[in-house]
């Protein structure tokens, strides 16, 4: 367990202020991006149970997602949500149960919320016609 | 109130919160953490896999509908079920710590909110598992 606690930040070689204030960006981003993913999860998972009722196949997904040009913006919009949220709480716990903290896991991190961005909405962009 | 034995208590009790010993693991709340954070971890492992089998469809459509095929196994289904228990959970309990930490709901509701939360979870996993 680090002794900053759950949002403390390396330090070693940052400036403090600089380092609290990026702390606190990782915390507001954390929740901000919880409360947006609180209400798509809700909506996903209604989608879900209804999607795998009605028979799950390529066709009906893309039928589905084509639908109304909402779906397109509200699964870009998960995807972000998802991109930012998913790397910071990894960070949490690599930093809390590995005890890894510094610039190239952060950096790891980056690349893995490149990964989910590109990956998320090229899927989007997939299954919109 | 500072007494001599004041910094030996506090190195007792820092060493103790250090241990993380049996009495907090008995708690709830400990469980709700546990369970966040697992959930959080399968998650995060599942979520790159899905976009990618997702981004096939541009490519290939049959080669996603070859994928779908093979997840009617109920291996499968039986996985997919404990992701959506994980997601359903992870829902819950987060939405749970937001009221925590900005609704300030106190400590004496947090059990039932716990069972909740579980009981909300786990019957989403039933009605996923019972339509999939």
């Amino acid at each position: 367990m680090s002794d900053t606690g759950a949002w403390g930040s390396p330090a070693a070689t940052g400036n403090p202020a600089t380092t609290a204030r990026a702390a606190a960006w990782r915390f507001l981003l954390q929740r901000a991006s919880a409360a947006v993913l609180a209400l798509c999860v809700v909506v996903h998972l209604v989608t879900m149970v209804y999607a795998v009722r009605h028979g799950l196949s390529s066709e009906a997904i893309v039928a589905r997602m084509n639908a109304n040009p909402a779906w397109p913006a509200f699964y870009g919009l998960f995807v972000v949500a998802a991109a930012i949220h998913a790397p910071l709480g990894l960070r949490t716990v690599v930093d809390e149960w590995l005890g890894l903290q510094g610039g190239v896991i952060d950096a790891a991190l980056g690349l893995f919320a490149l990964l989910l961005l590109g990956s998320g909405l090229y899927a989007v962009h997939a299954l919109t016609r | 109130m500072m007494d001599r034995r004041a910094p030996a208590l506090a190195a007792q009790l820092a060493g103790r919160a250090r241990r993380n010993d049996a009495r907090a693991r008995s708690h709830p709340g400990y469980w709700a953490f546990l369970v966040h954070r697992l959930s959080g971890i399968a998650l995060a492992v599942f979520l790159p896999i899905h976009f990618l089998v997702l981004a096939q469809a541009l490519a290939h459509p049959a080669s996603l509908d070859a994928f779908l095929d093979w997840t009617r196994q109920p291996a499968v289904k039986l996985a997919e079920t404990l992701l959506v228990l994980a997601l359903a959970a992870h829902l819950g309990g987060g939405v749970r710590l937001l009221f925590v930490e900005f609704a300030g709901w106190r400590a004496e509701w947090q059990k039932t909110a716990l069972a909740l939360v579980a009981a909300g979870a786990l019957a989403v996993a039933l009605l996923f598992a019972l339509a999939a």
